[in-house]
């Protein structure tokens, strides 16, 4: 693979653009985009940067197209990916459920507007139950949530290679605040910090002379039998639960002592950084803890770390009504700890809320 | 004397045949005609054919092509995504009128309007068969179904969609568009070899649409079936290639 970055390269972007480098760097081959906020300087990135490294790149008719025409893509053995947000995100469920079923290594960029509906086209962490468990499936995928710029880099390369190790779609959930602020980062070829991209294959279009080398490939997602499809999901499952410690990622500080530990994630999670130095200069013990991993979520680690003091509290932070929350509550299922939450739909949360919530609940 | 084999497309997968499409159906004549156009060109080993939900389905494994089946109506941007991304293959997607003309026709119109080197085989037989016979964008008028049980009125829910028509007037001349039936084979094997060359010569999108038969949801015996095809839906539905890059059309 073309080494993309003569060295490591320092960079002050947005996230959205951010993004489309590291896709570059990631040896993605072609995108299928439909232009939705706040998501679009994504492809405007990549069709600057396309023709310079030999890439493809396709605006599709809506985001049916985008997410199956990336189906396509991938099924043929080519590194696809595709950028959504808000309604885009809706409509991508579809071609989403499809990857799930067909075990295709699909990767998305979801950057969360507000909703429902069109909602706002700025911001949210609205999308959280949309992204890990949307369609008419059982949720069998894997999403990152970033928090900075640095890991919108790192985590599209991780998150490449983990659909086509795992081919489980996989998601980078940023948000609208990631994709349109501009921050540093250090951008870099994967292979030079030791990363070895996972190769890709074909499912359809393969080497040989069929009858003679090989037999044809017939991929489906429908079934006659409840007990075929019953089987299918089993494994899926099976296979999901097994690969899913190695796949869990979570940051936590100051827990061991922690009367009270914040909980929330992506963008939020700064906040919450900030609020816990803030209120531990102030002597009140509070703790850190975010998934980076969604789903597979990190209830293990989630658990251990309420259970250390234990903490009397847990404070769920999150911009959307609950989303975070559900998803905690039923991965926890059975701790006592007495759960709080400040819930601000579609609106950013800065350090000071989740001090005065800390105060008003302590 | 014993009986003679009827010759097989050696382009067919033979352990899923015999096929499932019901006895009268039209799909069996289309995908025989395919699978000689495939073995004539010589192109098994670089097809990708990719099948819709309906009907269609049911060819999910009918060929020993390599072969992938989709949604309902998203067989065109899965065979786009193949195709854009693996120029070398030829990519045929196969589908019903339900599929093609309804939820997916924003699929299929823009992908017209791309001129994608894809393509396209969609087979209209006035109904959607396999969810029970309900009316499709092409049911004629006054055909009765599941759901105009009283006959299409037209006031209500509008006039059948002339497919290869509206695709005709979008598209640019490298592309070819027309319309077969099961009732003239040689010509349909002449069309469906045309709209694979198109593709194979890298010229445009290729769209054929065939008039098909569906005897159990017409709930019609073999001789009205075949009257409902030959006067009925040609009436309406005019055979002939609309759209074509090598020489004069054929009406």
């Amino acid at each position: 693979m073309p080494k993309i970055f003569e060295a490591n390269k320092k960079a002050f972007i947005t996230g959205n653009e951010a993004v489309a480098w590291a896709a570059l760097a990631a040896g993605a081959e072609i995108m299928f985009g439909y232009p939705i906020t706040p998501q679009n300087e994504v492809m405007h990135y990549w069709t600057r940067l396309a023709p310079e490294y030999g890439k493809g790149f396709l605006q599709t008719e809506d985001e049916l197209s985008a997410g199956f025409t990336v189906c396509g893509a991938v099924q043929s053995g080519k590194k696809a990916f595709t950028a959504t947000a808000g309604p885009g995100n809706v409509l991508m469920q579809e071609p989403f459920g499809m990857a799930e079923a067909m075990r295709l290594p699909l990767f998305a960029v979801i950057q969360q507007r507000g909703g429902p509906s069109s909602g706002t086209v700025v911001y949210s962490q609205q999308e959280v139950t949309l992204t890990t468990f949307g369609g008419n499936g059982e949720g069998h995928r894997i999403v990152y949530s970033t928090a900075t710029h640095q890991e919108i880099f790192d985590y599209t390369i991780k998150g490449f290679n983990a659909a086509w190790k795992y081919r489980f779609p996989t998601f980078l959930l940023g948000d609208g605040y990631q994709a349109k602020m501009r921050e540093p980062l250090e951008m870099y070829n994967p292979e030079e910090r030791g990363i070895e991209m996972v190769k890709t294959y074909p499912l359809v279009g393969l080497e040989g002379k069929i009858g003679e080398d090989r037999e044809p490939q017939h991929l489906c997602n429908i079934y006659s039998l409840e007990e075929e499809l019953y089987e299918v999901v089993m494994k899926f499952a099976a296979e999901h639960e097994a690969i899913s410690p190695e796949l869990v990622e979570y940051e936590e500080k100051e827990c061991e002592d922690a009367e009270i530990i914040i909980l929330s994630h992506g963008v939020v999670s700064r906040a919450a950084d900030d609020a816990v130095k803030i209120l531990r200069a102030q002597g009140i013990k509070a703790g850190y803890f975010r998934p980076i991993t969604l789903r597979p979520f990190p209830q293990k680690q989630l658990r251990e770390a309420i259970n250390r003091r234990p903490a009397r509290k847990l404070l769920i932070a999150e911009s959307a009504y609950g989303q975070l929350d559900r998803l905690t509550k039923q991965e926890i299922y059975g701790e006592t700890v007495a759960i709080e939450n400040l819930f601000m739909p579609g609106v950013g949360i800065i350090d000071y809320d989740i001090i005065n919530k800390v105060k008003s609940i302590l | 004397m014993g009986m003679i084999a009827p010759a097989i497309p050696k382009s067919w997968y033979l352990p899923s045949k015999p096929h499932k499409f019901c006895p009268g159906c039209g799909h069996g004549i289309v995908l025989k005609a395919l699978g000689e156009t495939i073995d004539e060109l010589g192109i098994q080993d670089q097809v990708v054919f990719g099948c819709d939900i309906g009907c269609s389905l049911l060819s999910w494994n009918f060929f020993a092509c390599d072969s992938t089946q989709t949604h309902h109506g998203r067989t065109t941007p899965v065979m786009v995504g193949i195709k854009r991304s693996r120029p070398e293959l030829i990519t045929i997607g196969y589908m019903g009128d339900g599929g093609g003309y309804s939820i997916g026709s924003q699929h299929l119109l823009n992908s017209a309007v791309r001129n994608e080197k894809v393509t396209l085989i969609l087979v209209n037989n006035t109904n959607y068969g396999m969810t029970g016979g309900q009316m499709a964008p092409t049911t004629l008028p006054g055909q009765k179904t599941e759901t105009s049980p009283f006959g299409r009125d037209v006031d209500l829910t509008g006039y059948p969609t002339r497919g290869p028509e509206f695709i005709a007037e979008l598209t640019p001349d490298s592309a070819y568009v027309a319309r077969a039936t099961v009732s003239k084979y040689k010509q349909l094997r002449r069309f469906l070899r045309n709209a694979l060359r198109n593709q194979m010569e890298g010229n445009g999108f290729s769209f054929v649409e065939v008039l098909s038969t569906c005897p159990t949801n017409w709930r019609t015996n073999a001789q009205q079936t075949w009257h409902f095809l030959e006067e009925e839906m040609e009436q309406y539905f005019p055979i002939g290639e609309i759209k074509t890059p090598f020489g004069k059309g054929d009406k």
